[in-house]
């Protein structure tokens, strides 16, 4: 029932180059705003093909993670290794050319493009085809992977309507659809499920349990209901450290995170 | 300013149509006028007028391609156009003779471009990393940098007087300098700058561009290199600014630092920008108003009681009102006054039935 959303093809530079066996591995990283230590000394690894719930409250600094891990900030100190290679200082498109992919807390989306226009300028951006100057013919095989995407997030019946006059639960998922472009070995899903209907949330579980198994991730979210469906493992972050580590069973029983998280009303599974 | 303009729409096979028909009838009879044009009018309007819009329309479709759609307000491209003149009168034949190294013309106009490109690669490097006022401001330094070197340089660029006797090569018999040559020439030239940027808008380079002009932060996260994405902007709109630039060499015949100067790189914005910057059919637009005003200034002016020289002062407080009352340029009014009628006709119709 699903088709395979993305290519399992695997050609990026560094594939294979195993000499830490992690996927992603972060050692140390401090990233400070001014005084204030948005995160510190994080040290994490994630095996290729994992994948990883980051847990934690507002401001606890998992979305600064996400940006040290892509670039979009460099970290104030600390290490990061993708697929065995330090990428620390890497500019973001270097590291997404490497097979990283991620989505924005906040939908970052191009509103006054077509959705399918959006999905195939990220089929562009990790192709040769960056820049090239000959539009593409409908039979374009970069054209055929993004309605492919389109079709995975059932956007197909909106293909042509513009980003901006999506509904907000469709803008979401356009947004998981950009981060699925090309090939992707690794992919940071901040907060996908905030604000999606229970079916929407459903429909985004299946695609990401479907997912290729190679493909690891990590998804930042706050329903334990969603991450703990996902995620093998989950990390707990608190005041830009991590507290807690550890198989999703067991960080599912454990009566601090219960306090935390399963105490109130989210335990309804 | 949102891509929505250019987007580009995979429309599905049922909806493809032969190209020829989807060109709408107005454009059809502004077609036919354009080529029909040398049968009235005289030598005068269709060399100098006509001519000219064109060349300046050029030199500002190069700029409304950075700006329009990529964000880059640049001042170097009557710089460019002017590298691009004077590569053809110093590799070139011209009157100077003893600077001037007399190639022939089939070496002279592709190194033209490509020195051209070069120069606007190298300017586009050093502005790209900039952002708004200070690309405007670092543009404008490297645009008056040339025009005084141009000046001061007697080995090259043959200082103060520049170079006379810049002719367009008898290709195929003709004199292209000839009024009717010279109007199908520029005329033809200005199509295929225009038809490229329609169609670039929509090919990947050009959507990446717009997208980099939106959302960088989001562009990079996509494998895009941004500022590579910026520079190759510049280089591929020196191939505009250069066409430009060579055919102005032409139809004065010459080149001197005053071609190039401060104030003729501010002229190409407000051609642009009167025009509507954010449509290639803009700058045109701009053009021919430009043209129409510096030519007729006396007239204008003298019917005033102004002196001639004030013809930039209509052309400055055009300039004013248009940023003021329509920043989409005069192409930007043309549509509200559609929209308006368009309007006034759903309400007509409405209130009938
Ligand atoms: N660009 C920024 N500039 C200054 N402070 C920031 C910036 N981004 C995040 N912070 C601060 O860093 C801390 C962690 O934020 P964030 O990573 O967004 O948390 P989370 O995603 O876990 O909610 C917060 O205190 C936030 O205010
Ligand atoms: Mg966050």
């Amino acid at each position: 029932m699903n088709a395979p959303v993305v290519s399992s093809r695997i050609n990026m530079p560094g594939a294979g180059n195993a000499s830490s066996g992690n996927a992603l591995e972060l050692r140390g990283i401090t990233k400070m705003f001014g005084a204030l230590a948005a995160i510190s000394d994080v040290t994490l690894s994630v095996k290729p093909g994992e994948r990883r719930a980051v847990l934690g409250s507002n401001g606890a600094g998992k979305t600064t993670l996400f940006n040290c891990i892509t670039g979009d900030f460099l970290p104030t100190a600390g290490l990061v290794r993708f697929f065995g290679e330090d990428v620390t200082v890497f500019p973001p498109h270097e590291r997404i050319r490497r097979g990283l992919r991620r989505t924005y807390q906040i939908s970052s989306l191009f509103t006054g493009l077509s959705v399918m226009d959006n999905v195939y300028l990220a089929c562009c951006g990790v192709s040769r085809n960056r820049f090239s100057l000959v539009r593409p013919r409908p039979d374009d095989a970069l054209v055929h992977a993004a309605e492919i995407l389109v079709a995975a997030v059932h956007l197909t019946d909106d293909k042509d309507r513009l980003v901006g006059e999506l509904a907000y639960g469709q803008q979401r998922q356009l947004e998981v659809a950009l981060a699925l472009s090309g090939a992707p070995r690794f992919v940071l899903f901040d907060e996908p499920a905030a604000g999606l209907s229970p079916t929407e949330r459903a429909d985004l579980v299946t695609i990401l349990t479907s997912l290729p198994a190679h493909i690891g991730f990590i998804i930042i979210e706050h329903d334990m209901d969603v991450a703990l469906r996902v995620a093998d493992s989950v990390t707990m972050m608190h005041n830009g450290r991590i507290f807690k580590e550890g198989r999703s069973d067991e960080i599912e029983s454990d009566p601090e995170v219960q306090e935390l998280y399963l105490g109130g009303g989210h335990a309804q599974h | 300013m949102s891509v929505a303009d250019q987007a580009p729409r995979f429309t599905s096979p049922v909806e493809q149509r032969m190209w020829s028909e989807r060109i709408p009838v107005p454009w059809w009879i502004f077609g036919l006028i354009l080529l029909l044009l040398p049968v009235v009018a005289n030598n005068f309007w269709l060399f100098q007028i006509m001519g000219w819009t064109f060349i300046l329309g050029m030199i500002g479709l190069s700029l409304m391609f950075l700006a329009g759609y990529g964000g880059m307000v640049s001042l170097l491209q009557m710089s460019i156009a002017g590298m691009a003149g004077y590569m053809v009168a110093i590799l070139g034949p011209s009157g100077a003779a003893n600077v001037s190294l007399g190639l022939s013309w089939w070496i002279v106009i592709p190194a033209a471009f490509l020195i051209a490109a070069l120069f606007a690669t190298i300017c586009g490097a050093l502005a790209v990393r900039t952002d708004g006022i200070y690309t405007i401001m670092i543009t404008l330094a490297i645009a008056a940098a040339f025009f005084y070197f141009t000046r001061q340089n007697y080995s090259i660029f043959n200082g103060y007087s520049g170079f006379n006797l810049v002719l367009p090569p008898k290709l195929f018999g003709v004199n292209w300098r000839a009024p009717v040559p010279f109007y199908y020439l520029t005329l033809a030239c200005a199509v295929l700058c225009y038809g490229a940027v329609v169609y670039l808008a929509r090919a990947p380079f050009g959507l990446a561009l717009q997208g980099v002009r939106d959302n960088p932060r989001r562009m990079a996260a996509l494998g895009f290199n941004v500022t590579a994405h910026r520079v190759a902007a510049y280089a591929l709109t020196s191939v505009f600014a250069s066409a430009g630039g060579i055919l102005l060499v032409w139809q004065n015949a010459q080149i001197a630092p005053g071609t190039i100067g401060v104030s003729s790189a501010i002229d190409v914005l407000v051609v642009a920008v009167v025009g509507g910057i954010r449509r290639p059919l803009g700058p045109f637009i701009g053009a021919f108003i430009y043209v129409l005003l510096q030519v007729f200034s006396t007239d204008i002016l003298g019917f005033f009681g102004f002196a001639a020289d004030r013809f930039k002062l209509i052309i400055g407080i055009g300039f004013l009102a248009i940023v003021l009352f329509s920043p989409d340029g005069v192409l930007g009014l043309w549509d509200r006054w559609r929209a308006g009628v368009a309007a006034r006709k759903a309400a007509a119709t409405g209130g009938g039935a």
